[in-house]
């Protein structure tokens, strides 16, 4: 294993039901590195973010993703959590009764827990609530509610990076963290991102859309094309696809039989 | 997916009950069986008055006139009468005065049960009456609450002591021809609590009994008798468990509430009976009957339960609301969790004017356990002003266990509301795994939405108790996820 790279994906095979998802996956990102995902819609973006965060949708076939040099998929989803991996969900999940405060609290100390570290006090435990909240412009009212229980869309994806400020996590997977923001919600959360992340932080911005990728500027752009990572370049290759769709893509793919890997600049 | 499923729901079930020891002590029993004579020898056992004994056979009598009853939505099996020891007790002298008369290996129990009951290490602000088998064994603070003119006593020595009283408040919420679970507790029951509250007196001091089943092959039947005179306030909190054994074993336990004008007594249970293996096996029938009466004017009586444990839970605390403006309310938490059956909700009998009951019942299925809610508002002619709020929510883990909720209202009187609102959810998998991305382990996040849940029940317990109640849903819940 190459200790470069905080995560290193190679040669991975998923199928759901036994029909296979993710055909063969290859990918590399070292630590403080931005990488774009983009492709079609049931390329596998999703699918890829839970078989990284060892939600068993998918079953894992073929192939090796490492962690700091760690076998990841020997791991447990709390212990990936707790290693550093936070996804942003695409659909986040309502809990009612849960409160976000005692939610927080609890998924921090696991974390610390997991480093070794004491519990944090409750004093700067909220005092980091504070500063996170402003951090993403989150209202107070909604910290207060239980875990994304009657928050709208755009709510949703703002306390996931909320939540994501609070963890600070090694690895960020943001799956269209973007759908159903509005503009000035937009700016917040991409804002928000970047100012959370330590120098060292990886993210991983799942979208459709170049408006992230203005805020969020990626070092890597991918397409994931029917379960393969098909094409890889720059900021540029964004662009090219926001003008010119994937049909290019499609084409080319379908002829060809050998899985294009990552060129890396 | 399928497959996790399982694994989880197995983990679950595995969760360990942690009171199923048995304590090795020397135990007095009686034949097994039931007849006039195991009644009689009973009733000499506790060397009792004539009074007590008359009481006891006509209730035996009525009961062999009756039969089981069946509407429950329980599978009951068929509970062999003949071959249950009716009273089992550790032997000891009598009604120990000191503790130094208590055998060691019993406050060794007890606090092995988190019940310490010696002089310096006894919870401080709780008086306890700990119950083994048929006897009290000790409660403490007696003197202390006796200074106030508080009663706090085994039941057997309120029948000594105190016989007016007992006399004049026995079977007067549920007669001994109540039901035939009461009425064969009034045959057979051995020991309990009694309180009395003189008038104007705050309790200072929660009060509570432990009741702990050891001996095998014997059932349960104490008695439990509350009064609270004219303005007077107690908080009073039971709790109980029981050794592990492949048997079952039969609890029929009989409370009895009274409040007088302008007084308020809060009943709390953590009922924590043995629940049986994960395949079924074993566990306590624990069939009871609660009832208190809000007799005067402004009297309030409120009953909070947490019922995680016995195998067959057939419970249904209710409140009588004679005096005028007076109010009872019902909180409740059941887990039935692997092959456990619960049947238990409350009656609220309006007939006083403006009289106001609250219910909220919490049911928590796992498993392959069945949970039902039953309950009845019932709002008589003259009860002008009536009003009735019920909640009742089921919450799902798995797909192979059930919620039930059987809602009876009788409205008699036009100026009455009443208000019923149900909700079934289920511990999605999706949920689960949020908690897991954010590293919180399954376990954990159970407990976090389980407790969320519940909060509203759990909150209304006495502080010293929440915490463990907190604790063992978590426990009794370990592992299960659907
Ligand atoms: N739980 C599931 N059961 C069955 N099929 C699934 C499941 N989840 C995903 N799939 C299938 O796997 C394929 C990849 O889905 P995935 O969600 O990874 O796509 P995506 O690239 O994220 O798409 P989108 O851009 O629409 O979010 C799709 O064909 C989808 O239908
Ligand atoms: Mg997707």
């Amino acid at each position: 294993m190459n200790s470069d790279f905080l995560l290193q994906i190679k040669e991975l095979k998923a199928s759901i039901d036994n029909k296979e998802i993710l055909k063969g996956l290859n990918l590399e990102v070292r630590p403080g590195e931005i990488h774009a995902i983009m492709g079609p819609n049931g390329s596998g973006k999703s699918t890829l973010a839970n078989v990284l965060t060892g939600r068993d949708i998918a079953t894992v076939t073929h192939g090796s993703v490492s962690f700091e040099g760690k076998d990841l998929l020997e791991m447990s989803p709390e212990e990936r959590a707790r290693e550093g991996i936070f996804l942003s969900f695409q659909y986040p999940i309502e809990i009612p009764g849960v409160s976000m405060v005692n939610f927080m609290k609890t998924a921090i100390n696991e974390q610390r827990k997991h480093r070794g570290l004491e519990p944090l006090s409750a004093s700067e435990f909220l005092r980091q609530m504070r500063e996170k909240k402003e951090l993403v412009e989150i209202d107070s009212a909604l910290t207060n509610r239980s875990v994304n229980e009657g928050f709208s869309g755009g709510e949703k994806k703002k306390n996931e990076i909320f939540q994501m400020a609070m963890l600070e996590p090694r690895l960020a997977l943001l799956d269209e963290t973007d759908s159903g923001l509005d503009i000035d919600a937009l700016r917040i959360v991409a804002n928000g991102v970047n100012k959370t992340r330590r120098p060292g932080t990886s993210v991983i911005v799942i979208t459709h859309y170049q408006r992230l990728l203005d805020y969020i500027v990626p070092d890597y752009v991918h397409v994931l094309y029917d379960g393969r990572i098909v094409r890889s370049g720059g900021p540029e290759l964004a662009l090219k696809l926001e003008e010119r769709g994937y049909d290019w893509i499609r084409k080319k793919a379908d002829v060809s039989e050998e899985t294009w890997t990552t060129d890396r600049k | 997916m399928e497959n996790d499923q399982d694994k989880v729901l197995n983990e679950v079930t595995s969760g360990e009950y942690k009171y199923g020891f048995v304590t090795e002590i020397e135990t007095d029993v009686i034949p097994k069986g039931l007849s006039e004579d195991i009644v009689r020898l009973i009733s000499a056992k506790k060397e009792e008055p004539e009074w007590m004994l008359e009481f006891r056979l006509k209730a035996f009598r009525h009961w062999q006139t009756m039969k089981m009853p069946a509407w429950a939505n329980l599978k009951i099996p068929e509970i062999p009468y003949q071959d249950i020891i009716f009273y089992a007790a550790p032997k000891q002298k009598p009604a120990p005065g000191s503790l130094s008369e208590v055998d060691p290996e019993l406050l060794k129990t007890f606090d092995k049960l988190g019940i310490p009951l010696g002089e310096q290490k006894r919870l401080t602000g709780v008086a306890v009456d700990a119950v083994m088998d048929s006897i009290s064994v000790k409660t403490t603070f007696r003197e202390t609450l006796a200074e106030m003119g508080i009663i706090f006593c085994s039941f057997s020595e309120a029948v000594r002591e105190h016989p007016s009283l007992v006399q004049k408040y026995l079977a007067s919420v549920v007669p001994y021809t109540d039901n035939f679970f009461a009425t064969l507790n009034s045959a057979v029951f051995s020991d309990g609590s009694f309180c009395y509250i003189p008038k104007g007196v705050r309790c200072p001091m929660e009060l509570s009994t432990y009741f702990r089943i050891n001996a095998s092959n014997t059932g349960q039947f104490e008695r439990t008798l509350l009064i609270a005179d004219e303005e007077a306030y107690v908080s009073y909190l039971e709790g109980c468990t029981a050794p592990m054994r492949d048997e079952h074993q039969l609890h029929a336990a009989v409370v009895e509430i009274i409040a007088e004008r302008g007084a308020e007594v809060k009943y709390s249970t953590v009922q924590n009976w043995y629940p049986g293996d994960k395949e079924g096996r074993g566990g306590i029938f624990n069939f009871v009957t609660k009832r208190g009466i809000c007799k005067g004017d402004d009297s309030k009586i409120s009953w909070t339960q947490v019922e995680t444990g016995s195998a067959i839970t057939w419970k249904y605390p209710s409140c009588i609301l004679r005096g005028n403006n007076s109010t009872g309310e019902f909180y409740s938490v059941a887990v039935t969790n692997n092959y456990q059956q619960a049947d238990t909700g409350t009656k609220m009998i309006h007939i006083g004017k403006n009289t106001k009951s609250t219910i909220v019942s919490k049911g928590i299925s796992a498993g392959f356990g069945q949970n039902s809610y039953r309950g009845l508002v019932k709002v008589m002619g003259k009860a002008e002003g009536a009003r009735n709020f019920s909640q009742c929510d089921s919450l799902l883990l798995g797909d192979k266990c059930g919620a039930h909720t059987f809602p009876y209202i009788e409205v008699d009187n036009p100026t009455a509301i009443v208000e019923h609102e149900a909700t079934t959810s289920r511990i999605g998998e999706d949920q689960i795994f949020y908690c897991n991305q954010r590293g919180i382990s399954t376990e954990d996040a159970i407990g976090l939405i389980v407790n969320g849940y519940a909060r509203e029940v759990i909150n209304k317990l006495p502080m010293e108790f929440a915490v463990e109640a907190q604790k063992l849903l978590q426990i009794s819940l370990e592992g299960s996820v659907g």
